[in-house]
């Protein structure tokens, strides 16, 4: 059966999340400390050796993406933490932040002395603003008691659209432009906020490096999935007994999360699907269920770990109208900066709609199928080319549902 | 060095190349949109994707770098039915409207309909219906038919530095606007219409007015009298499928008369006229100790940024007219009395490389012959469309000569069009005025060429005259700025609006690229060198204007009839 085991959320309702000094009494601040003591490129091995990778979707090796930052000269680097979190469904950054804002404060000065950079953001969702609140009285309280040193954090309230969570949208965005993704090369870690050298990391994926420095790389990397090493905090919604959120190891398989901790689908229902990951994540059906939730897994059944949102969905759901509502979503979320999202996340949700409202035919599937294709590899960013996934992993596992609308 | 394979060929291109250019060396076409070579990569469109070896996701080619070892295939059938599948969606959303359109076969997005045989588009049509924007005299825009690649943004704000248009809304709403989302008109729009020749389609053109002339021509009571901009002829072979610069002067002259022109005469006449007004008013603000530096005003592009962006330095700016306007008022007072015509049935109409002039010939206080000075401005591309129209055959068509007291010119007159020209020809007449010498080498290298700032100096007698000269209004801005801070070191700066100067003007033929600039330019030398008198002061028309009519230069008719006042806009800006 699966265990819960707690990483992230190590001080998650133990400590008062307002006062350092039980941050600090609970071990905090020593990985600081004993990072510092370390010379930039032993911190930046260490963090590589643990194979952790990024928690905000891309799965990107953290250390390797540090040596990158740190590899590139510059009088000026910068550190942000991405804590927009604009998937629906998911809570976790909101959980981490609000239960030990300290350790992802701690992480990110880490992050600041392996890369030399004595800067850093925090990208807060806009609807958090209670979190805005408590980043920033935790910031004062750490410079009072002068635990950063020299790195300065400042705290960024997001524009309310989903994009701004893409990094390079982020960078944008906190320059005070338009939330519009960059393309990609030169990627952040050498080029970032204003031009400068920047490491932009999930709140999860910091919360992780002051343990990570503690107890050593290899320590790490012996928990859960080895491609994909750790933990992973979970949110579950939708038709599951219980709608909480918990931390397992990545070997943990889709089956021992929702039939597990999750107590399985409520009122006695059978099973349908689970998305997981947010809108843009893959719909998994009963007989892929025995996957892990560890990002190389997931990718080989064509769905994604993304956030880590798990949407369990029952019997009595049609996956069409389900879609349909995700449709909508990218259709009112993309930033319109690139043709194929800008006008196919319309088209898509078009031609859903047409499928739903029982006016789709057998060529508005075959249309669907190639616009989800061709989106998915020649959007300019991942909100246009994860758009289709709900559609095409849809029509590949509950084609029935939407055979049984076309005209 | 990186070695990158495309298409299965081997080759060998500059770190740092994009897939683009690399392809484009070995003779591999790949469609684009968005790009503009000129300008900064936008990676928008993504018409111009290809696959590239390990990689899951297309790669946008004017983009994306190369590496060494890169292998890119540019023709698979999946990239074809991607970007089959992207310009279908575009074109859903495009209306349908080629026959109507003013870039109907100059339109890159229509030449990619074609290229990749777009028929039944499986997606459903579906336009925004926004309105159409005909705010301003000299320039429209059809927003339904905008793409949203964002040249004409970059043009605006990085070029020109006017910041006229952005984008507005997001997602499948988002639309290229004018500032505030409001009209042209009321942003800070200079009318410069850069804009057009970026536009990859129709969403922005010049206004066109060619019924009016139609209409003028045809009316008996009417005589229609044209004068052309010194930058027109090197480009008007352009709109005809003749190579820049090789529409000779006469036979321009004489398909003019073909399209039913009455009397066609020359603004480098009074282009001419205007050195000895303007060189003369420098040298009075020398001696008498006027404003200082003196910019030239003959730009209309240059006099609406500036009565928006630097309304405080006004006084830096020369009083004497644009060469346009100086021409109607004395078509409609001197050449009519010497021609023995009837002013009021004069319809004065010039052919601009222009899209400013529209306005500035709409300018209220541009009426000091009496009448409307000049009626009607068309630009170097309606002309080319008339021209078409009435089925012309220039390598048959024999040459014809200008008419009398307002068509002869010098060399001085020809460089107008081009940046610098303005200057080296005020050089080649201020110089001889003040020394008394002849100029033997009436050739200013310096001031030639399409780089934003030149800077030169001249002695004069003793006195070191320094001056300065800039094209694009970004480059303007660099030297305001130094005006306004009181830390200019020139005496005299010649400003154009457009990259180039006028051979770059936004009524030219739709120009894609400063290679393009730069062969017109090099033609206007060509016609300078081939002019027999080269310096504007030995026109013998002006000479004999200034005998019978104007008497001297800064004079009381000179006062009344070439020279003007600015205004200051008072606009919303950014
Ligand atoms: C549309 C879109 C939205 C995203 N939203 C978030 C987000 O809310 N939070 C986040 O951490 N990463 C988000 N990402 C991923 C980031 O671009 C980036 O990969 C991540 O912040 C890197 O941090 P990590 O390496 O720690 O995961 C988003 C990506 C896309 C394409
Ligand atoms: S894929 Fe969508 S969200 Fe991403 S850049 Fe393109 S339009 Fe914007
Ligand atoms: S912009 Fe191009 S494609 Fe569109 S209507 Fe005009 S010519 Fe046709
Ligand atoms: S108006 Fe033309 S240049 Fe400007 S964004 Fe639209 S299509 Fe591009
Ligand atoms: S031409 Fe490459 S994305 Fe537009």
């Amino acid at each position: 059966m699966a265990e819960e085991m707690r990483i992230v959320l190590r001080n998650y309702g133990k400590i008062d999340p307002l006062n350092i000094d039980e941050y600090i009494a609970a071990g905090g601040y020593k990985a600081l400390e004993k990072a510092k003591g370390m010379n930039q490129i032993d911190l930046i091995e260490e963090v590589k050796k643990s194979n952790l990778r990024g928690r905000g979707g891309a799965g990107f090796n953290c250390g390797q993406k540090w040596f990158f930052a740190y590899q590139t000269n510059a009088d000026q680097k910068y550190v942000v933490c991405n804590a927009d979190e604009g998937e629906p469904g998911t809570y976790k950054d909101r959980l981490i932040m609000q239960g030990d804002p300290q350790s992802v404060l701690e992480g990110m000065a880490v992050c600041g002395y392996a890369i030399g950079a004595n800067k850093g953001f925090i990208y807060c969702r806009g609807e958090y603003p209670y979190v805005v609140d408590i980043l920033n009285q935790a910031i004062d309280q750490a410079k009072a008691k002068g635990v950063l040193g020299d790195f300065d954090i400042e705290v960024r309230m997001g524009a309310g659209a989903y994009v701004c969570g893409e990094e390079t949208a982020l960078i944008e965005s906190i320059e005070g432009h338009r939330g519009e993704p960059r393309f990609k090369p030169p990627f952040p870690g050498v080029e970032g906020l204003w031009g400068k050298p920047t490491i932009i990391n999930n709140v999860e994926t910091f919360a992780n490096i002051p343990v990570i420095v503690d107890k050593g790389g290899d320590w790490y990397a012996a928990i859960g999935a080895p491609s994909y090493p750790g933990t992973k905090v979970l949110t579950l919604t939708g038709d599951v007994n219980n709608k909480t959120f918990f931390e397992v190891p990545t070997s943990t398989t889709i089956r021992e999360v929702v039939y597990g901790l999750g107590g399985g689908v409520a009122g006695g229902k059978k099973f349908k699907a689970v998305q997981i990951g947010g809108t843009s994540g893959g719909f998994i059906p009963e007989s892929l269920l025995d996957t892990a939730i560890s990002f190389d897994a997931m990718s080989a059944i064509g769905a994604t770990l993304g956030s880590g949102a798990v949407f369990v969905m029952d019997e009595s759901r049609d996956m069409v109208d389900v879609v349909a509502e995700i449709t909508r979503f990218f259709e009112h979320e993309s930033c319109g900066k690139c043709a194929p999202c800008r006008e196919g996340t319309a088209r898509m949700n078009e031609l859903v709609g047409k499928i739903k409202d029982g006016k789709g035919s057998a060529a508005d599937i075959a249309l669907l199928k190639k616009l989800g294709g061709v989106m998915s590899i020649a959007c300019l960013c991942g909100l246009g080319q994860a758009a289709p996934a709900p559609v095409l992993t849809t029509l590949g596992h509950f084609a029935a549902d939407y055979e049984d609308k076309l005209v | 060095m990186n070695n990158v394979t495309i298409d299965g060929i081997k080759t060998s291109v500059p770190e740092g190349s994009t897939i683009l250019k690399a392809a484009e060396s070995i003779g591999v076409k790949i469609p684009t949109l968005c790009n503009h070579p000129d300008q900064a990569v936008k990676g928008n469109c993504r018409v111009c994707v290809c696959e590239v070896e390990g990689s899951r996701l297309l790669s946008a080619a004017c983009v994306m770098p190369v590496w060494e070892g890169m292998v890119v295939k540019t023709r698979t059938p999946k990239v074809i039915e991607a970007r089959k599948t992207i310009l279908e969606l575009i074109l859903s959303n495009h209306p349908q409207d080629c026959l109507n359109c003013i870039r109907n076969q100059n339109c890159e997005l229509q030449t990619l309909a074609e290229e990749y045989f777009i028929r039944d588009n499986p997606f459903s049509q579906k336009t925004r219906g926004l309105a159409k924007d005909y705010s301003t005299p000299a320039i429209f825009r059809d927003p339904d038919k905008c793409i949203n690649c964002g040249r004409c943004i970059e043009a605006c704000s990085v070029i020109q530095n006017v910041h006229a248009l952005g984008k507005v809304g997001r997602g499948n709403k988002v639309i290229v606007a004018p500032m505030l989302n409001g009209s042209l008109a009321d942003s800070p729009c200079v009318m410069c219409g850069q804009c057009i020749h970026a536009c990859p389609v129709g969403a922005i053109g010049e206004v066109e007015e060619i019924d009016k002339l139609l209409a003028a021509i045809a009316d008996p009571d009417k005589i229609v009298v044209t004068q052309i901009a010194p930058a027109v002829r090197v480009a008007i072979g352009e709109e005809v499928g003749m190579e820049t610069g090789t529409m000779p002067m006469d036979v321009f002259v004489s398909g003019l008369r073909q399209l039913g022109f009455d009397h066609v005469l020359h603004t480098n006449f009074t282009a001419d006229l205007t050195i000895l007004e303007e060189g003369n008013e420098l040298l009075k603000r020398l001696k008498e100790g006027g404003t200082l530096p003196m910019t030239t005003s003959c730009s209309p592009g240059w006099i609406n940024f500036i009565e928006t962006y630097y309304p405080d330095l006004l006084d830096n700016v020369s009083t004497c007219k644009s060469p346009q306007q100086m021409f109607g008022a004395l078509a409609k007072t001197y050449w009519a009395d010497k021609m023995n015509i009837d002013p009021a049935k004069i319809y004065s109409v010039s052919i601009m490389p222009c899209t400013a002039k529209k306005f500035e010939a709409s300018r209220p206080e541009m009426v000091d012959s009496g009448f409307r000075d000049v009626d009607l401005v068309l630009t170097t591309r309606e002309i080319g469309r008339l021209f078409r129209m009435s089925g012309i055959d220039f390598d048959k068509l024999a040459g014809a000569d200008f008419d009398s007291w307002m068509g002869a010119y010098t060399g001085a007159a020809v460089i107008f069009g081009a940046s610098g020209g303005v200057m080296e020809a005020a050089l080649r007449t201020v110089y001889e005025v003040v020394t008394g010498q002849t100029l033997e080498n009436v050739n200013f290298e310096v001031t030639r060429g399409i780089e934003g700032i030149k800077e030169a100096e001249v002695d004069l007698n003793g006195t070191v005259v320094k001056v300065a000269i800039a094209n694009g209004l970004a480059n303007a801005t660099k030297l305001m700025d130094e005006v306004r801070a009181g830390t200019s070191p020139y005496h005299f700066i010649e400003i154009m609006a457009c990259p180039g100067g006028c051979i770059g003007g936004g009524g030219q033929p739709i120009t894609k690229t400063n290679a393009k600039r730069v062969e017109r330019i090099n033609q206007i030398y060509v016609e300078d060198e081939a002019c027999e008198i080269r310096k504007s002061h030995e026109n013998p028309e002006v000479k004999t204007l200034y005998e019978e009519f104007l008497h001297e230069p800064l004079g009381h008719q000179s006062h009344h009839l070439l020279h003007t006042h600015y205004t200051a806009k008072n606009k919303k800006v950014l």
